[in-house]
């Protein structure tokens, strides 16, 4: 399985990276050496081995629906660059 | 002094030998003398002194500590209130952590001193330090050679006594490689052990926080103070904690030691393969019983580790939008090019790399053959490893399969910088803890011997590693010029 500029092309997008058009042929062949990677699982048979996605297999821990934060959101907007009036800027998503 | 051991350093202090404000003092002159090590990103002077200050008026009191008043880095991952916490990238190069990780808190509570933030991979992806932001780090050991990564300021600031122990993160080796590479002792937990709360993500399900100190009973000290559960981490595992120096004297009689024969393989560099046999002489000399055993799923670990830490990076890097915090391009068009631009511009190349392969990986008609069969192929590879640690107690291997390579040598082929990861990735997959313990040299550069455990063991694994530490002096080597 290899890729080309082309997908990686569509891959950025998707994931909102910004790639210099001349980088797309290199990311191309990186992506395809970890896909050559990748292959070798095809080697083993997984049918009826459940998907782990935590090392422990716990059960979620719940907590009460209840508020445990203080509001901090002047603290935390003056990591931003833009803001007013307590609001997060960002350019004009509706005409 | 800078050769002192924790438990040394804490007595003197408490004798009044020596005050914190002279100890932090004296290695803030010595991070300022060994600055072309690059080992810090953030040197926190004032906060250091004020916080030695306040630990000597807590050693008057007599309400302390083995930490109280040690000086001790963090690595630039864990978030620091009011202090920039960059995680190596562009990205948060003016970020301020408005709150603290719950581990800094916790160093809080105990009294150490912070001595700054310390250099690393760019979001802790690689393995050598050298896609940090901020540069490389030197190995102490040969200028040349890389210190390792992700947490290689935290290995190299130990190994040149800039800090007198600091902690790590590790998702696939990332505070074991480089204590290998930097001949310091490292320990990686079992995941959930310790709490990843305020701990920038890389791969959640694989992360995990721990120690790179100078010796086993350093570390020990170390997790005790980071170690427990946490309810602002969600996977926090809500586990006793034991007295992890309480078991460091038992001996070791009757320990059984397996040695997977899949991690000697042909890559293995030889003189490296018998550095380890020869470690593993030393505890058969404790009155360790060996035995051989076979872990063939190995050779899986590296494939399914790049889909499922690629997959949650690309998932965990996405809250970098350039609207709340981090890097923001200047004149977007529109809120695509606002996204897309301050993304493009503030990750370099192999963050980039590993967003692309995780975003491929989740996205559609692709999801099921890579992603979900990398986490049943998981689930065979933590099998395994049960299964051999149910019939010995822990398992050794080599860290790497070669010393410290060159500064460059691997930067142009990912896939060749990934292989060399072979030995410690696994251990991630299965949620194990490790550790690396300098067991020789060769040509000069550190050797690792990674020790393996089952799950919440570190008491055993750090006894294992200290009786070791007992017999032979390879953790109290000092690099040339940082005597």
């Amino acid at each position: 399985m290899s890729l080309l500029a082309d997908d990686v092309k569509k891959i950025a997008h998707l994931a909102r990276v910004g790639i210099n058009e001349e980088d797309g042929a290199t990311y191309a062949k990186d992506l395809s050496g970890m896909l050559e990677l990748m292959v070798q699982m095809g080697e083993l048979n997984t049918d009826n081995i459940t998907p782990m996605s935590h090392p422990l297999d716990p059960v979620q821990r719940l907590r009460p629906d209840e508020v445990t934060e203080t509001n901090q959101r002047d603290k935390f907007q003056t990591l931003a660059s833009q803001t007013e009036a307590g609001l997060y800027l960002v350019p004009k998503v509706l005409d | 002094m800078h050769n002192k051991t924790i438990t040394e350093l804490a007595q003197s202090l408490r004798d009044k030998d020596i005050s914190s404000v002279e100890l932090t003092q004296s290695y803030l002159d010595r991070i300022k003398q060994y600055t072309s090590l690059n080992s810090y990103i953030t040197v926190t002077e004032k906060q250091a002194l004020a916080d030695a200050h306040a630990a000597d008026k807590r050693l008057k009191s007599g309400d302390v500590t083995l930490l109280t008043g040690i000086p001790i880095a963090q690595k630039d991952i864990f978030c620091t209130d009011g202090i920039k916490t960059s995680c190596g990238s562009k990205m948060l190069d003016n970020f301020v952590a408005p709150y603290n990780a719950t581990v800094i808190e916790k160093f809080n509570t105990a009294g150490a001193v912070m001595l700054g933030k310390l250099n690393m991979d760019e979001f802790a992806m690689g393995s050598s330090n050298e896609t940090s932001f901020y540069g490389h780090v030197q190995n102490p050991w040969d200028n040349n050679a890389v210190a390792g990564g992700s947490s290689g300021g935290s290995a190299a600031a130990v190994a040149a006594r800039l800090a007198v122990a600091a902690t790590g993160t590790d998702t696939g080796g990332s505070i074991r490689q480089p204590a290998s590479f930097c001949g310091i002792t490292g320990l990686k937990p079992t995941y959930g052990r310790v709490s990843r709360y305020g701990m920038i993500a890389y791969a959640s399900s694989l992360d995990q926080g721990g120690t790179m100190t100078r010796s086993a009973e350093d570390s020990a000290i170390l997790l005790q103070a980071m170690a427990g559960f946490d309810e602002k981490d969600s996977t926090s595992a809500n586990e006793f904690v034991p007295d992890y120096r309480e078991n460091l004297n038992q001996p070791l009689k009757g320990l059984k030691i397996g040695l997977p024969k899949e991690f000697f393989s042909a890559e293995l560099d030889a003189n490296i393969a018998a550095t380890i046999l020869t470690a593993v002489d030393e505890y058969k000399k404790l009155g360790a019983e060996i035995k051989e055993i076979s872990m063939p799923m190995l050779k899986y670990a590296i494939p399914t580790y790049y889909v499922i830490a690629s997959a949650e990076c690309s998932a965990n890097l996405s809250r970098f939008d350039g609207v709340r915090y981090g890097h923001r391009c200047d004149n977007p068009e529109d809120l695509n090019d606002l996204y897309t631009r301050s993304r493009g511009e503030a990750f370099g190349a192999e963050v980039k790399r590993r967003i692309l392969m995780g975003t491929y990986a989740l996205s559609a008609g692709y999801y099921d053959a890579y992603y979900i069969k990398a986490q049943k192929t998981r689930r065979l590879i933590a099998e395994e490893f049960k299964k051999a640690l149910s019939e010995v107690d822990v398992l050794m291997s080599p860290v790497t399969p070669s010393t410290a390579f060159g500064i460059g040598e691997k930067t142009s082929d990912p896939v060749q910088m990934y292989l060399a990861d072979i030995y410690t990735i696994a251990i991630n997959l299965a949620g194990l803890p490790a550790m690396s313990v300098p067991a020789g040299f060769v040509d000069k550069k550190p050797v690792g011997l990674q020790i393996i455990g089952h799950y919440f063991k570190e008491a055993q694994l750090l006894n294992v590693a200290h009786q070791y530490q007992q017999v032979t002096n390879w953790h109290q080597q000092t690099p040339k010029g940082f005597e």
